[in-house]
């Protein structure tokens, strides 16, 4: 009995003595309240954790509304921890304000990587993201068919003229609330993530991505009101809900029967299947004009620019991106895997699965925001303008003052650290 | 005339009642459908919105959206960390801003007229201008506690509640609260030899239950809704409060019955607090009424 609790207690004195030897990363994620989402994510750590002696990674969690604040309030204050998830759009921010440094990782370590998974500031690799989102035109088959509307594909998605048309035989037959639903309830990112590849697809964009010195022209020229007054007319014409939208009908106004097609996420999509079964359809982007388009670029994870120990906080990166954990995120919560050869064997996204549309969408269709430090500003100006534009604002006079907005502030950020 | 009178009394009051009871259903309605929804699956909560049924215990009952919110987030640590820091403000507010009141009203010192006005003017500077820089400062304060010296209050209750003892809107209650105590008792206190001291404790305290009450109620309040400041100062979640926690429950697709369960769980503080002090509170309001 002696000798065993003797054998007890110097195992328990090794462990101590190892876990003493490790040296702690701290990490912030955004995910507090995804129960599957932190599950995962726990589990890939305690797997490092364990995979080695020197390091040992904690995490802290945050909820996703004010996790962008909590960290530019950690930064001011000098209290950053090793390891930061970020928004891909945000990440040029926060590398041009230095909250992060560049990664370390080996080259071949992002090989098959999807493009917008990979977040590239001033020629270095900042942050890289396990999985991608995508949104499509969710709609059922029975009701494509109802009303006589092609299936469109990848290769032929629906023109302007027939997303036009079958809008309005939707709405004419007065069997939904609206026949198209956009999402205007989800306010903040959403709205130049989702609303702006309709933008880009007009032929416009938030800002010229060939200096990043000004949206004149991008978001204010011919392209851009057409896009105007085509967003304008969604609402005129009651073909999708306005700004007033309940949140709980974004959530729900699909699967109840109030909308006949929406504009949605990948991350959506297992709760529509378990409501539709196989009667489910993820369309791609309809081409307004210049091509299909969806945003691209999801969350990343990056090291900070004060982390004490940046080459713990690189191994844990590299660890993450093993195929296993990309297909865990995403057999847990349906989000797209970061690399084909993750996708293979995914519950959703091998070859035949119900979501392996997203996967070729990502692909093929998606566009990432404007890769500056001075997006995060865009967003908002745009969000607010496409707002006001919905609410009958005048569509010219609505953007030109948004280009004098976002022009303003690029001016007074000395141009954001671009060449242009 | 007083046949008159007589005649329309009851339907005076009966007029009264109704207008009371309306605005008691105003006020009372929200809470209802908040608890209600709480023990309802989403999707019949969503569906009973569009009628009287959202305010009925109807449908399928459960308290499956409280095991839920228990589980998605450790909702009796948040309510334990701002009680916590709620209650220790109060009590530290209401001890410092009436000795401050006290100060001001009743004893005689060069510059005290510029310094309440100073104190006052604090009432006209919104929070939101101030708390990057008091962010900065509380960074890089030191702090003598068990672990010896540390620098910066971040990730501490204490960091939650020293910033909030003193504020301007309580200390005024208190001052205009104890311009109107008759001075005579002060004078009388004096001239029988009291210190300040026992004056405030023996014969001013005593006397300010009603404000108290309404100065504790007010501070509690913006307690126990404190957002920004624990927001961008408390990075861990052994510190956080329930309104930061809210957000856990805010994803892209929201859970609303746990959002109504968690709602539910955090108001209780709330109503307990103010039905503990409720009778003080309208004693201060009436008499403020009186007098103006």
């Amino acid at each position: 009995m002696t000798r065993h609790l003797l054998t007890t207690g110097a195992a328990l004195a090794l462990m101590a003595g190892t876990a003493a030897a490790q040296t702690e990363l701290s990490m912030w994620y955004h995910g507090a309240g995804n129960e599957a989402e932190s599950a995962v994510l726990n589990a890939i750590v305690d797997d490092f954790n364990a995979s080695q002696e020197a390091w040992k990674v904690v995490i802290e969690s945050f909820p996703q509304n004010s996790y962008n604040d909590s960290v530019v309030a950690a930064a001011l204050a000098g209290n950053l921890p090793d390891i930061i998830d970020v928004d891909g759009p945000v990440m040029p921010n926060w590398a041009w304000s230095g909250y992060l440094q560049p990664l370390e990782l080996d080259e071949s370590a992002l090989d098959g990587f999807l493009p917008s998974t990979i977040g590239r500031w001033d020629g270095e690799v900042y942050s890289v993201g396990l999985w991608e989102a995508a949104v499509a035109m969710v709609t059922r088959r029975s009701t494509l068919q109802k009303y006589d509307i092609r299936v469109p594909s990848l290769d032929e998605p629906w023109s302007r003229d027939e997303l036009d048309a079958a809008l309005t035989a939707i709405k004419e037959s007065g069997d939904f609330e609206y026949p198209l639903d956009v999402g205007m309830a989800w306010t903040g990112e959403w709205y130049p993530y989702a609303f702006s590849p309709f933008l880009q697809s007009f032929g416009g964009d938030i800002v010229d991505r060939s200096t990043y010195q000004s949206a004149e022209g991008a978001l204010n020229g011919d392209a851009a009101i057409a896009f105007g007054e085509w967003w304008q007319s969604l609402f005129d014409r009651e073909l999708t809900p306005g700004t007033s939208q309940d949140p709980a009908d974004r959530d729900s106004g699909l699967i109840e029967g109030k909308y006949a097609i929406q504009w949605n996420g990948n991350w959506a999509a297992t709760g529509i299947i378990d409501a539709f079964g196989d009667d489910v359809l993820f369309l791609p982007a309809p081409d307004l004009g210049e091509g299909p388009v969806i945003g691209a670029g999801s969350w990343q994870f990056g090291v900070s620019a004060t982390s004490d120990d940046p080459d713990g906080a690189n191994a844990f990166i590299a660890f993450m991106l093993q195929d296993e954990y990309l297909r865990a995120f995403s057999d847990a919560i349906g989000l797209i895997p970061s690399t084909a050869s993750a996708a293979e064997g995914s519950k959703y996204y091998s070859e035949g699965g119900q979501m392996a549309v997203f996967y070729d969408l990502s692909a093929e269709q998606s566009l990432v925001r404007p890769v500056t430090p001075g997006y995060v500003v865009m967003a908002k100006v745009f969000e607010k303008a496409l707002a006001d534009i919905a609410n009958g604002a005048d569509v010219a006079d609505t953007l030109d003052a948004a280009v004098d907005e976002i022009d303003s502030d690029i001016e007074a950020n000395s141009g954001y650290g671009h060449d242009g | 005339m007083a046949m008159v009178s007589a005649d329309n009394r009851p339907l005076r009051l009966a007029a009264r009642y109704a207008v009371l009871l309306l605005v008691a259903t105003i006020f009372v309605f929200p809470l209802l459908f908040m608890v209600m929804s709480s023990f309802k699956p989403t999707q019949q909560m969503l569906a009973d919105t569009a009628s009287l049924r959202a305010f009925l215990p109807v449908g399928d009952l459960s308290l499956d959206n409280y095991r839920d919110a228990f589980a998605r987030a450790p909702v009796a640590l948040f309510v334990f960390n701002s009680v916590l820091v709620t209650g220790l403000t109060v009590l530290l507010s209401l001890a410092i801003c009436s000795l401050a009141a006290f100060s001001f009203v009743y004893m005689n010192w060069r510059g005290r007229g510029l310094l309440l006005s100073i104190v006052l003017a604090t009432l006209i500077i919104p929070f939101e201008t101030i708390a990057i820089p008091l962010l900065l400062i509380v960074s890089k304060l030191p702090w003598v506690g068990l672990d010896g010296l540390q620098i910066g209050w971040l990730n501490s209750y204490r960091v939650q509640i020293i910033p909030w003892i003193a504020d301007g809107l309580t200390i005024f209650l208190f001052v205009q609260y104890f311009k109107d105590l008759p001075g005579e008792l002060i004078e009388a206190a004096r001239a029988e030899g009291a210190t300040w001291g026992q004056i405030y404790r023996r014969v001013v305290m005593p006397l300010s239950g009603p404000v108290l009450a309404t100065a504790a109620i007010l501070k509690f309040l913006i307690m126990y809704n404190q957002y920004l400041w624990p927001l961008i100062v408390v990075q861990q979640e052994s510190y956080r409060p329930v309104m930061v926690g809210l957000g856990y429950f805010f994803q892209l697709n929201v859970a609303w019955g746990e959002v109504m369960a968690y709602l539910t769980l955090i108001t209780v503080p709330v109503l307990a607090f103010y039905l503990v002090l409720q009778r003080a509170f309208i004693a201060s309001i009436a008499s403020t009424g009186v007098k103006g």
